[in-house]
């Protein structure tokens, strides 16, 4: 492959996303490029861990040894993060916002492994911010009263005056939005300033980037991980409110 | 009126020049939060793992602004979008 999926690529500078090939899906003109190539490298590691995970969880020993306690204790730290701040509804959710750190966590760090990381394509964010945005407005309906949710829209002012309600639906709007902006252009001013690194060194590039991979792979991507993480959570969560369902 | 190629280019250059200055934002304002930050740790050791998870993720939120900028910066560097 020409233009490889690596990002280290050759002397010109180059972190842009790659078509592979194309095909028609019912008239519409379809690229497979070099992002999916990426995630499902991403995927086929997280799934041969799910795979390892599982056949030692079921000839699990009381006392742990060896790789089950590794999966012990990322079960605990996850559950406990969900834990935190989410409370009591917390076990509806261990699954969910387990299985979406795992994955933005990897996606992120798989820059050291020389991949382009699958976040940094505004494709793969806003599905993920999508999903949380979904998952948001479900639980607002499921938990509150449609007029408290208007008085809400409303708000500060009485709810027979709704002239506040544009500006409350963009800031609903936005939401989505400034979520997986955030974490795309994290993830992509990481992957820009490397690529302008290895352009500017060329055969110089085999050692000592790997400071600014530190920072900006594993540093910068945990961080964007847990923030998504938490603002998800946080979100869900004031929605919830006492978990009294109306 | 026409402008050539290489005159819309300067100006995307100058633009995005002009884009990342809202770099200055998120630099302030994570400066306060790092020493608000500082000043709790001082009153109160025993917080510091939950003061520090705090600021990151203030901070983490606070970046936003600047890479909005960022973000028009390289769409104006490399997607060319004002070009015809």
């Amino acid at each position: 492959m020409e233009h490889g999926i690596l990002l280290s690529g050759g002397a010109d500078v180059d972190f842009m996303i790659h078509g592979i090939f194309r095909y028609s899906f019912f008239g519409h003109q379809v690229w497979i490029t070099t992002s999916h190539v990426c995630i499902l490298i991403v995927m086929l590691i997280l799934i041969g861990f799910a795979v390892a995970a599982n056949r030692c969880m079921a000839k699990a020993t009381e006392v742990p040894g060896g790789f089950q306690n590794v999966v012990e204790l990322i079960v605990e730290k996850l559950d406990g993060m969900v834990n935190v701040s989410m409370e009591q509804s917390a076990p509806k959710f261990y699954n969910y916002i387990g299985t979406v750190f795992i994955f933005i966590l990897f996606s992120n760090i798989s820059g050291l492994l020389g991949l382009r990381p699958p976040t940094a394509d505004y494709g793969v964010t806003l599905p993920l911010a999508l999903i949380t945005f979904t998952l948001i407005h479900v639980n607002k309906w499921k938990y509150q009263k449609p007029m408290t949710i208007w008085e809400d829209i409303c708000s500060p002012l009485p709810k027979w005056l709704p002239i506040w309600a544009p500006i409350n639906l963009v800031s609903i709007i936005a939401v989505p939005i400034s979520l997986s902006l955030r974490l795309f252009a994290n993830v992509l001013s990481g992957t820009a300033m490397m690529a302008l690194l290895y352009g500017l060194l060329g055969w110089a590039a085999t050692a000592w980037p790997a400071v600014l991979h530190v920072y900006f792979d594993l540093f910068s991507g945990a961080i964007q991980t847990y923030v998504f993480c938490m603002l998800t959570m946080t979100y869900i969560s004031n929605e919830i409110g006492d978990g009294v369902r109306h | 009126m026409d402008f050539n190629e290489n005159f819309i280019l300067g100006c995307s250059a100058i633009g995005a020049g002009l884009a990342v200055i809202a770099g200055i934002g998120p630099g302030v304002g994570q400066g306060i939060a790092a020493g608000h930050a500082a000043a709790a740790v001082g009153r109160n050791p025993g917080a510091q793992s939950q003061i520090r998870t705090m600021m990151l993720l203030g901070q983490a939120v606070a970046e936003t602004t600047g890479l909005y900028g960022l973000l028009v910066a390289i769409l104006l560097l490399f997607v060319k979008p004002l070009l015809p």
